[in-house]
C-alpha cells in the first residue's frame, strides 16, 4: 500500500470515528430526554401541583410543598448571592482591574465555579446546621448563594468588560464621579448580560441536590417557615427514586422533568438575552 | 480576551484609575469599599470552607492518624473504625474510567465542529452538546438508574465480559455481578456528563488557532487528519490538557449522579462490575444518618480529601488555560 492511500485511510477512518462520537453525544442527548418526557408526562397533572408529598405506602399525591420550598430556597438564595456577586463583578472589572488581589479573586472564584457542591453542604452544615441546632431552609438557602456567587462574579466582569472605555470617559468628562459612571452607565450598558449570569446561577442550583442533603434536609409537610427543615424538589427527587413505592418513582420522573424544563429554558432565555450583543 | 493581562495602555489604565483630584469622593468611597468587600468575600469563602473542614476533620484525623486514614479499608460505624481508602479508590477509578471514555468522544464531538460540520450545523450541534451540559446531576442519576443500568447489565456488560474479560491480566477487571449497579456504570455516566465540559473547551481552543495556520497546511497537502494531529494539536496541546483536568475536576466531585448508580458498598474489588462507592457518594448517603463525633468528622474529613484533591486539579486546569490564552495573546498581537 502506498503513502497515499494510507494517509487517506488513516484520514477517512478517524473523521468517520468523529462522526460517530458527535452522534453517539447526540443520541445520549435524545435518550435522557426521550425517558425523561415520556416517564414524566404520563405522571404530569394537576395533583402535581396542588397535593402535598405522599407518605411511605399512601396513594397519589404531589410534589406541591416540595415545589414551593425550592423556590423559596432559591429566591433566597438569589437575593443573598446575586448583589455580592454583581458587586464584586464590578470591583474586579471597573475598580481593581490589574489589582493584584484581583488576579486572586479570579481564580479562586474559578476554583469554586467548578468545586464540588456536597463540599459545600459540609461547610454550610458547620457553620450554619450545627451550631443553630437543626437543619432548615435558611441554610439551605445560603449554601445555594455559594453557588450563585461565582457564576455572577465571572458574567459580571466579563460583560462589563465589554462596555468600551470611550463610553466611561464621556460620563467621567461630564463630570459624574466613579461611582456613578459604574452605576448609571457601565451596569446599565451590561445589564442584559448581568441578568444573563444570574439566570444561568439560577439554572445552575435548580436542580443541585449534594448541597441541600444535609442543610435543609427535607420536609413531608407544607411549610412556609424557613427556620425548620424545608421541602425541596432536589432531594424529594432522591429519596423517592431510591425509595420502594411506585407513585414515589413517578412522582420523582415528574420532578425531574419540572427541573429540567426549568434548566433548559433558563438556559434558551440566556441564549436570546445574548444573542444581539453577540458579534 | 478577558484573561488578565497587565496592559500599560494610558487610556485603559485611566478608565480603571481616574486620577483623583483632591482625592476620591464620599460616594466613591463607599462604592469602592462595598465592592472591594464582596471581591475579597469571594476569598474568604474559599478560606473558610478549608479551616471549616480542617476543624471538622481533626476529631477523625486525631483519632486515626492522617496517613493511617488514608489507606485504611475499614469502615465500620459500630465499632467507630473509618478509613478512606475505599471511597479514594472508588473516586480515582470511576473517574478515570470516565475520562478513558470520554476524553476520545470529547475529541471527537470538537473535532466535528470545529472541522467537519457545515456552517449550518455548527450551531445547533454545539448548542446541543451545551444543553447536556446544563441538565442537573440528579437526572443523569435517575436515569443510570432506572434505565442505563438494566440496559447495560442486560447488553453491554455480557459483551464486555466475554471479550476483555477473557483477557488473561486484563480478566479480573471485567468481572462481577450482573446488577448493572457498579463502579464501571459509574464511570460510564460520570462520562457522558464530563463530555459536554471537555467538548467545548477543546472546541473553543481549536477555534483560536489562526486561519492562516490551517491553511499552510492544507495548502501544502495535508489530510484533514493531518491538520487536526500534526497542526491544531500540538498548538493547543496546553489547552487541551486545560480542558481534561476541569472535566476530571467535575467527575471527582460529583454526587448526584455517582451515589444512583455506584452501589455503596464498602469493599474494595478489582472487579469493576462490582459495587463500590466514591467519597461525594459516601458523604451524600451516610453523613445525616452518622452519629457521634467520629463518625461525622470521618466523613468531614473525606469532604476535605475531596476539596484537596479537586483543588490541585482545578488549578492545574485553571493555569493552563492562562497559559494558553497568553499565548494566543502573544501570538495575535
Amino acid at each position: 500500500m502506498d503513502i497515499y492511500t494510507r494517509r487517506k485511510i488513516i484520514n477517512g477512518v478517524n473523521l468517520t470515528a468523529a462522526v460517530v462520537t458527535t452522534a453517539l453525544g447526540l443520541f445520549f442527548l435524545a435518550w435522557l430526554l426521550w425517558t425523561l418526557f415520556a416517564q414524566g408526562l404520563a405522571n404530569f397533572n394537576w395533583a402535581l401541583f396542588s397535593q402535598d408529598m405522599p407518605g411511605p405506602g399512601s396513594e397519589g399525591g404531589g410534589l406541591r410543598n416540595a415545589i414551593v420550598g425550592s423556590l423559596m430556597m432559591t429566591i433566597t438564595a438569589v437575593v443573598i448571592g446575586a448583589p455580592v456577586g454583581i458587586l464584586a463583578g464590578a470591583y474586579l472589572s471597573e475598580f481593581g482591574r490589574y489589582a493584584r488581589i484581583s488576579i486572586a479573586v479570579r481564580f479562586i472564584n474559578d476554583v469554586l465555579l467548578s468545586a464540588p457542591s456536597i463540599v459545600i453542604g459540609v461547610f454550610v452544615y458547620e457553620i450554619m446546621v450545627a451550631p443553630f441546632g437543626g437543619f432548615s431552609g435558611w441554610s439551605g438557602a445560603v449554601a445555594l448563594a455559594i453557588l450563585v456567587i461565582p457564576v455572577v462574579v465571572r458574567t459580571t466582569e466579563n460583560m462589563m468588560r465589554l462596555v468600551p472605555d470611550s463610553m466611561r470617559e464621556a460620563a467621567a468628562a461630564l463630570g459624574a464621579p466613579q461611582w456613578k459612571v459604574v452605576n448609571s452607565v457601565v451596569i446599565r450598558a451590561a445589564i442584559s448580560g448581568i441578568m444573563t449570569g444570574v439566570l444561568l446561577a439560577i439554572a445552575r442550583i435548580a436542580g443541585e441536590t449534594a448541597p441541600l442533603l444535609f442543610t435543609a434536609l427535607n420536609n413531608q409537610f407544607f411549610s412556609l417557615d424557613m427556620s425548620k427543615p424545608m421541602a425541596n424538589l432536589p432531594v424529594t427527587i432522591f429519596n423517592f427514586a431510591m425509595g420502594p413505592y411506585d407513585n414515589w418513582h413517578d412522582l420523582a420522573w415528574a420532578g425531574s422533568l419540572l427541573i429540567t424544563l426549568a434548566v433548559l429554558g433558563l438556559n434558551i432565555i440566556t441564549r436570546v438575552l445574548l444573542r444581539p450583543g453577540r458579534k | 480576551m478577558t484573561s488578565a493581562s497587565k496592559s500599560e495602555d494610558p487610556a485603559q489604565a485611566a478608565s480603571s484609575q481616574p486620577p483623583a483630584r483632591g482625592g476620591r469622593s464620599f460616594g466613591d468611597k463607599v462604592y469602592l469599599a462595598l465592592t472591594w468587600a464582596s471581591a475579597v468575600l469571594v476569598l474568604i469563602i474559599l478560606g473558610a470552607i478549608i479551616v471549616m473542614l480542617i476543624h471538622g476533620s481533626l476529631p477523625a484525623l486525631r483519632k486515626f492518624g492522617f496517613f493511617h486514614f488514608l489507606t485504611s479499608a475499614a469502615w465500620n460505624p459500630v465499632r467507630e473504625e473509618f478509613g478512606a481508602l475505599s471511597p479514594i479508590v472508588g473516586t480515582l477509578v470511576s473517574s478515570l474510567i470516565a475520562i478513558v471514555i470520554g476524553l476520545p468522544v470529547s475529541f471527537g464531538i470538537a473535532l466535528f465542529i470545529t472541522e467537519l460540520a457545515p456552517v449550518w450545523l455548527k450551531r445547533p450541534v454545539g448548542v446541543a452538546i451545551e444543553l447536556l451540559a446544563a441538565i442537573p446531576s440528579i437526572i443523569y442519576g435517575m436515569w443510570g438508574l432506572f434505565i442505563f443500568a438494566p440496559f447495560f447489565a442486560e447488553h453491554i456488560q455480557p459483551l464486555l465480559e466475554n471479550t476483555l474479560g477473557r483477557v488473561p491480566g486484563l480478566g479480573i477487571f471485567f468481572q462481577g455481578l450482573p446488577l448493572g449497579i457498579s463502579v464501571f456504570t459509574a464511570g460510564v455516566v460520570l462520562a457522558i456528563m464530563i463530555v459536554p465540559f471537555i467538548a467545548s473547551v477543546m472546541r473553543d481552543v481549536f477555534e483560536t488557532v489562526p486561519r492562516e495556520l490551517r491553511e499552510s497546511a492544507y495548502g501544502v497537502g495535508c489530510t484533514t487528519w493531518e491538520v487536526v494531529w500534526k497542526v491544531i494539536m500540538p498548538v493547543t496541546k496546553v489547552g487541551v490538557v486545560g480542558g481534561i483536568m476541569l472535566g476530571l475536576g467535575r467527575a471527582l466531585g460529583e454526587t448526584m449522579a455517582v451515589t444512583f448508580v455506584i452501589g455503596n458498598s464498602h469493599e474494595l474489588n478489582a472487579a469493576l462490575f462490582m459495587p463500590g462507592n466514591s467519597i461525594a457518594s459516601t458523604i451524600a448517603n451516610e453523613f445525616t444518618e452518622a452519629d457521634g463525633e467520629i463518625y461525622t468528622s470521618a466523613l468531614i474529613s473525606l469532604g476535605l480529601i475531596l476539596f484537596i484533591i479537586t483543588f490541585i486539579i482545578l488549578s492545574l486546569a485553571k493555569f493552563m488555560l492562562i497559559r494558553m490564552a497568553r499565548a494566543q495573546e502573544g501570538r495575535s498581537a
